[in-house]
């Protein structure tokens, strides 16, 4: 079928279909070359389309979709497991998801739209590693962490550590992200995503921020603070969250907290918006998030 | 790389050689020959290829037809009857929800997929339902009213 003017055929491709890790790990090992793994292909085929990336005839595949043992979410003890190649719109549904860390099914809810919801993953999202990841933020301000395996690699890296740069993360060339670990909400802790689109629907962030805090007699006993679209890579905000710890949680110290954030962030100047109007959205998005988890 | 994969398509079953690369769109229109499937932006973002995956709406065109070896697909001509239009199609033809109607049958198949969950939608639950489907001649409004008409079919019992 024809290509539209611009657009980009795919290479030709081997495609493979790993039943376990064990099998998928075996071909990273047994592939000479490029090789790449694939789930959702929300971003795979888009970015070929484009011409952001491109790869020669007879690039080997890996699609972990065939791995069961990668999909869907299970709670043990105090930590909800997430498999990698879930599906987004089983991330929003997933009753575990939904009672343990809302903030990530409202921020999952909020992406795209349905259909790329149903085929893209929460793994994906994260290895793909846009600064505008919508997954990064809230499951940064959670602390969790992610499942990596290698040739000779199997750790458990906290999500903090994990994003290098736009694209860029610590997986190496054989190495995969197989399951997310979240640390469960206790009662007394609030968690907020705010995103600003250039619209509502459908649209990547001009910012994001997450928000998790533990607030008792008024004060910030815990906090943590996150923001997406800010800088090279999804980020906390550890400034600020020095200067909110342990303080009274009053409109003027989160006001000040909310701005030493946006001071700290490192934004850019894009299609989407502005530097300085990201910064200004950064400060005002992240008071607003800040205030809802102190109510 | 030439990959055989097993789909069914609208109740009927097919067995097919398909290119790894092959989306799921390219498999639908050059091999089953179903051309409702319309292409469009190619990567994601105007929903013009939308199909029913094991009744859940997706991309055909970010679907590597390889990865739905095994699923059941639903197109517009999967909802005709004895060649009568489905209720839905009908209050799409009666409230004129369609100006040149590249996006119809990717709107179709949302619309159809929504109220089989519920047929008791708000507009803005519509509204934000259709989010994923361009029209780019913006006739929203009657795409709108043609849903609910249809709402109010399934609600009578006149559905299938």
């Amino acid at each position: 079928m024809k290509n539209f003017v611009g657009s980009r055929a795919l290479p030709d491709l081997i495609y493979h279909c790993p039943k376990d890790v064990e099998s998928a790990l075996a071909m990273l090992k047994n592939i000479k070359g490029e090789c790449k793994i694939i789930a959702g292909c929300t971003d795979f085929i888009p970015a070929i389309r484009r011409g952001a990336w491109s790869f020669g005839d007879g690039l080997d595949v890996i699609d972990i979709k065939c791995v069961d043992s990668m999909k869907g979410v299970s709670k043990e003890g105090n930590t909800i497991r997430i498999g990698a190649a879930t599906l987004l719109s089983d991330v929003v549904d997933s009753d575990i998801i939904r009672k343990y860390v809302p903030i990530l099914s409202d921020a999952v809810d909020e992406m795209a739209s349905l259909q790329v919801r149903n085929t893209g993953t929460i793994g994906g999202n994260l290895c793909t590693a846009s600064p505008a990841a919508d997954t990064a933020p809230p499951l940064l301000v959670l602390d969790a962490a992610v499942n990596v395996k290698g040739l000779d690699r199997d750790e458990v890296v906290s999500l903090y550590d994990f994003f290098k740069g736009p694209g860029k993360t610590v997986l190496g060339e054989k190495d995969m992200l197989t399951e997310i670990l979240v640390p469960v909400m206790k009662l007394d802790e609030r968690a907020r995503f705010i995103k600003l689109g250039r619209r509502v629907a459908a649209t990547l962030s001009v910012i994001s921020v997450a928000v998790w805090a533990k607030v008792k007699d008024n004060t910030f006993e815990g906090i943590r603070l996150a923001l997406g679209a800010a800088a090279p890579t999804p980020i906390r905000a550890t400034k600020a969250e020095e200067y909110l710890a342990g303080k009274e949680a009053s409109a003027d110290v989160i006001d000040e907290g909310a701005k030493i954030a946006a001071d700290e962030i490192n934004p850019i100047s894009d299609v989407r918006a502005s530097e300085s109007y990201r910064r200004d959205m950064a400060h005002v998005l992240t008071r607003k998030a800040i205030s809802a988890c102190v109510k | 790389m030439v990959v055989p994969i097993r789909l069914k398509v609208n109740g009927k079953e097919y067995d097919l050689k398909i290119e790894a690369r092959a989306t799921l769109l390219e498999v639908l229109r050059e091999q089953v020959k179903i051309k409702s499937v319309h292409q469009g932006c190619q990567e994601g973002e105007c929903g013009v290829c939308t199909v029913l995956l094991n009744g859940e709406p997706v991309y055909s065109c970010l679907t590597l037809a390889v990865q739905a070896d095994g699923t059941e697909v639903t197109t517009v001509e999967g909802l005709m009857k004895d060649g009568e239009l489905h209720p839905l199609m009908e209050s799409f033809v009666e409230n004129y929800a369609f100006q040149c109607g590249y996006c119809t049958p990717g709107f179709v198949m949302k619309a159809y997929y929504l109220l089989n969950k519920s047929d008791d939608l708000t507009e803005e639950a519509i509204r934000r339902g259709l989010v994923g489907n361009l029209c780019r001649c913006t006739g929203y409004v009657n795409i709108v009213k043609a849903i609910k008409a249809a709402a109010e079919k399934k609600r009578s019992g006149n559905w299938w």
